[in-house]
This record gives structure tokens, C-alpha cells and sequence, in this order.
């Protein structure tokens, strides 16, 4: 996938999927902050908290409103983006569970199959 | 209310596994890896997490007193590439079987090479489910969505979970 795609995708694949993200919902699950009172609070410009509020807007995860010559964002809790958020962390950490036991069935049946070392070279260290 | 779309749940995960064995592991060792605090009532000590492999199969989950809770439906299942599930629990926890009330859940296992395969999810029609009245109001606070989210958030994530009341 070409940068270009994978940035034009980044707003619906894992919108949450990026630490600094995550850290901007936690701030917001607090309380409402504008673009600068974020930036202070995370290692990250100015500019980059604005990229990653506007992933996290097309995502359904945060609105803003206007408060004088600032934008103040907020968590989005009406019911859809409450839900969508919900299922969105519950894949999330399925989906970590089911690649680890994907994984250790997959090395046990390798072990099972390929049971004499000679078979086994290149996995040597 | 409303019908207002939403943009799907979208997650992909590349697996060091293959494809026959990943999809062998998400529906039949589906009780294996399943997030086992994800269940709906209170007070039941789930004992297994089923899916049943054909289509019109159930998706439920059995509790230790016996008691089955049909929470999901095959849509599709054509080993080993995809799976179609239909997701019946409504914004307010409710189960409703109605069709024009569940959204779809499609997972994809494609091979990725080297015995590895790229598995990805996609949750889409959630604007289908019904929600509760009034989520920003009481179901918001701390017994509501964001206080079992942020639970469930700590619990994948290692933490110990949260107690209500506590930010």
C-alpha cells in the first residue's frame, strides 16, 4: 500500500490504533480542550494534535464548537458514536487475542509436523 | 430518530499463521481468544463462546447455570477465506434478532505470504441498532458506556480495572 493510500485510509482503519490518538480521547473523555490546551499537554506540535483531530473527527470519535476565536473539541456521545467507539476498542483487543492464539496453534502445528531437527534448520538461531 | 450512517469499525491484523489455521482458530477456537468480561447480563460466569459453522449458525455464548445467550448469526461462511456474522446486541444491551435492527461484521483471511495471512474486520450498518434514549445523559456517567469502555480498555490493556467514580 502506497503512503498515500494508507493516509486517505487512516481515518476508518484504526482512527484508535495510534498512541497519540488515544491519548487525545483520554484527554477528552475528561473534559473538552481546545487544539493549543492539547498540544501543551502532549509531546507533539501544534499541527500534528490538529492531523489527528481531524482522523479522529471523520471517525465519528470527537466534535468541536466554536467558543470565541477557538475550536474546543470534545468526545462525540451521541448513541452512534458512543457504540461505534465501543465496538471499535472491543475489535481492537479481539483482534490482538485472536492473532496471538492464531499464532500459538500455528507453531504447535509446526512442532507437530516438522518433529526432527534435521527438518528444522533454519529456524536454528 | 434519524437514519444517519456511520463509518464502519475497519481493523486489519497480518498473523504469523496460515490462512486455513487462522480461520480454523476464529471460529472453532473461537472460545479460546474471545475477550471473556464481553458478554451481556449481569452476574453470569460465562463457560464457553460458540460460533457455529454454517450459515444460520449461532454465535452465543453459555453461562454456568446453562443459560444460552444468542447474541450473533452466520451470515456467510466459506472457509477459509470469509466469514459474514450478523451482530444482534442493540446500543441499550438489548438482544433483538430483527434483521433490520442487527449490523454485519466481515472478517477476510487473505494469505500474505511466508505462512502469514492478513486478517481484516470490517463492522459496518451499526447506524441499524437501536440506541438508548438518552445517551449523553445518565447512561453517560459513570455507570454508562465510557465507564465500561474505559474498563474494558483497562482490562485488554493490563491495567486494574477502573472502580465506577474513578476518572
Amino acid at each position: 500500500m502506497s503512503t498515500d493510500q494508507a493516509l486517505l485510509e487512516a481515518p476508518v482503519l484504526d482512527a484508535v490504533g495510534d498512541g497519540t490518538r488515544r491519548a487525545i480521547l483520554d484527554l477528552l473523555a475528561r473534559s473538552p480542550r481546545s487544539v493549543g490546551e492539547l498540544a501543551a499537554e502532549l509531546p507533539v506540535s501544534r499541527p500534528a494534535v490538529s492531523l489527528h483531530l481531524k482522523v479522529l473527527r471523520e471517525a465519528g470519535l470527537v466534535t468541536s464548537s466554536a467558543a470565541g476565536t477557538r475550536n474546543v473539541y470534545r468526545l462525540d456521545q451521541t448513541g452512534l458514536a458512543v457504540l461505534r467507539r465501543y465496538l471499535d476498542r472491543l475489535w481492537d483487543a479481539a483482534l490482538d487475542r485472536f492473532a496471538a492464539a492464531a499464532e500459538a496453534t500455528a507453531l504447535a502445528e509446526a512442532a507437530w509436523n516438522a518433529p526432527h531437527p534435521e527438518n528444522q534448520g533454519d529456524t536454528q538461531p | 430518530m434519524t437514519t444517519q450512517s456511520i463509518a464502519p469499525v475497519v481493523h486489519e491484523r497480518t498473523v504469523r499463521a496460515p490462512v486455513d489455521t487462522c480461520f480454523r482458530v476464529f471460529v472453532d477456537g473461537f472460545g479460546t481468544w474471545w475477550p471473556t468480561e464481553h458478554h451481556i447480563g449481569e452476574n453470569r460466569e460465562i463457560t464457553a463462546f460458540t460460533i457455529e459453522p454454517f450459515v444460520g449458525g449461532r454465535c452465543f455464548d453459555t453461562d454456568s447455570e446453562g443459560t444460552e445467550c444468542h447474541w450473533g448469526t452466520v451470515l456467510a461462511y466459506e472457509p477459509p477465506t470469509k466469514l459474514v456474522l450478523a451482530w444482534h446486541i442493540q446500543g441499550d444491551w438489548q438482544v433483538n434478532l430483527d434483521p433490520a435492527k442487527q449490523s454485519e461484521v466481515t472478517i477476510t483471511f487473505t494469505d500474505a505470504g511466508n505462512g502469514t495471512t492478513t486478517l481484516r474486520l470490517e463492522h459496518a450498518r451499526i447506524e441499524r441498532h437501536d440506541l438508548p434514549e438518552n445517551v449523553a445523559g445518565p447512561v453517560a456517567s459513570d455507570g454508562g458506556w465510557p465507564f465500561i469502555m474505559g474498563r474494558f480498555a483497562d482490562r485488554v490493556e493490563g491495567r486494574e480495572p477502573r472502580e465506577a467514580g474513578v476518572d
